[in-house]
């Protein structure tokens, strides 16, 4: 395959950054997307060109790193996957791809394609998380009996990997369903309940400090999120929030 | 942060006021639409609410409240979603994950706001102008006329209905995303939404359908 590559070139957060193209041949169609940028890669070190930067680490899709914007959709144009389970067969020989890096004021862009996720670490810190004393003492966890049906949808929205692909489609860089997901995990749980109030007040709080979008209900998040994580979970982190501001 | 600094406080403030506006917008086309049927109950429906003060001294500014109170959250809200993508998107194919009626709300809002102020103008203001600034007598059968007088001007009822498209798209999105906003996503949803659709659509058209009406039957 022949490809004309459209990238956001930027030298830093600080730098403006502009669109370079760069032409590229002989891509196999098995190839991940990760790897044609890779092989991009090695010809721009050969003519002496500062490689690429992107973001990647397993490139298994599990661990939530890569975050590319490939022609106007996060991950590309594939669902449920990421970038890096995006494979060259997705796309036509001769085709011209434009990569832009995830954009929202809360993802400021570090390098090129790569941009400073740690917003959603933050968000994480303030209460994604059991406060559990692990002394030893610790109970077994199949002691306490769940609803499967809460298992099940508390499990799903563990899925989520915060690769940030909810932020990046919203048209309003909303990171309600990442935090939404991270509330619900807990909240449906017996475990998470002790904890739900300060959990739910403390993240949406820090959500809204990091300056993203508020959540118009588009869908977009649903559709583009890699793990299928359902809007079901905002509409749980709403009721959660709300309650935990009545109850003060 | 309090509720109504917090992002799902303004969502709130959105959809309850929305659905408030749902409530007055069902009262108000139910009114309307006798006067397709009825000039004389037309005429008295019309008298009553104008002229009862628990209509006018408590129902009318609670209404006035909760429009001031949409839009301008509306209009906060969109700025803040602006101010969260400072740099935007050179590809951007927001078709092929969300409705366009999803994404254009602020497009179809301003366009129902622009002929909520016609509306106003037409309607409201010599309203209250007749009773509280001329302080002119009371007159039951004035209402249908007045109505039918407006919808002779065809540039005005051309201008009625695209206002009343652009609501059918608001109400499209709105009246299950208020549901949403809430906290209300269940089985119930999909009943919700088909309740959308059918409200959506039906009662613009109504609308539409009591514009053309005395359009067509003023002559």
């Amino acid at each position: 395959m022949n490809l004309t590559l459209k990238i956001w070139r930027q030298a830093n957060a600080d730098s403006k950054g502009k669109t370079e193209t760069y032409k590229i041949s002989e891509v196999s169609p098995d190839m991940s997307f990760l790897e044609m940028m890779d092989m991009l890669n090695e010809e721009l070190i050969e003519k002496g060109i500062d490689p690429v930067a992107f973001d990647h680490d397993c490139r298994e899709g599990i661990c939530g790193m890569c975050s590319m914007f490939i022609n106007g959709e996060a991950h590309g144009p594939d669902r449920l996957v990421t970038t890096c389970q995006l494979h060259m067969r997705k796309f036509n020989d001769g085709d011209t791809i434009t990569i832009e890096p995830f954009r929202a004021k809360a993802f400021p862009v570090i390098k090129d394609l790569t941009v400073d996720r740690s917003s959603f670490d933050r968000i994480q810190q303030a209460g994604g998380f059991v406060s559990v004393n692990t002394s030893g003492n610790t109970q077994d966890a199949n002691a306490i009996p769940i609803e499967k049906s809460n298992a099940d949808k508390a499990f799903d929205a563990a899925a989520c990997i915060g690769c940030g692909a909810c932020v990046a489609t919203c048209k309003n860089a909303s990171a309600m369903l990442f935090v939404s997901a991270k509330v619900s995990q807990y909240a449906l749980l017996p475990q998470g309940k002790v904890e739900a109030t300060d959990r739910v007040t403390n993240m949406v709080n820090q959500m809204d400090e990091e300056g993203f979008g508020n959540c118009t209900n588009t869908g977009a998040c649903e559709v583009e999120c890699p793990k299928g994580i359902s809007l079901e979970n905002i509409a749980r982190m709403n009721r959660e929030y709300l309650y935990a501001s009545l109850k003060g | 942060m309090t509720l109504i600094a917090s992002s799902i406080g303004r969502k709130l403030i959105m959809a309850l006021s929305g659905l408030f506006l749902i409530v007055f917008l069902t009262q108000h086309f139910a009114i309307n639409i006798t006067s397709v049927f009825s000039e004389g109950l037309f005429n008295e429906i019309s008298h009553f609410m104008g002229n009862n003060p628990l209509v006018q001294f408590v129902f009318q500014p609670i209404l006035i409240l909760g429009v001031m109170l949409h839009f301008t959250m509306g209009f906060v809200l969109e700025l803040k979603n602006r101010k969260s993508r400072e740099v935007r998107y050179n590809s951007y194919k927001g078709a092929l994950n969300a409705a366009w009626v999803s994404r254009n709300m602020i497009l179809s809002g301003i366009v129902v706001l622009l002929f909520l102020g016609l509306h106003l103008y037409d309607f409201w203001i010599p309203e209250m102008d007749y009773k509280y600034v001329e302080v002119l007598p009371l007159d039951p059968d004035r209402y249908f006329d007045e109505l039918v007088h407006k919808f002779k001007n065809p540039v005005r009822v051309g201008i009625y209905v695209l206002s009343f498209i652009f609501l059918a798209l608001h109400l499209y999105h709105g009246f299950a995303s208020s549901f949403q906003s809430v906290g209300l996503n269940n089985k119930y949803s999909k009943v919700i939404k088909s309740i959308t659709v059918v409200f959506s659509v039906s009662v613009p058209i109504g609308f539409v359908v009591i514009a053309l009406f005395h359009h067509l039957t003023a002559f």
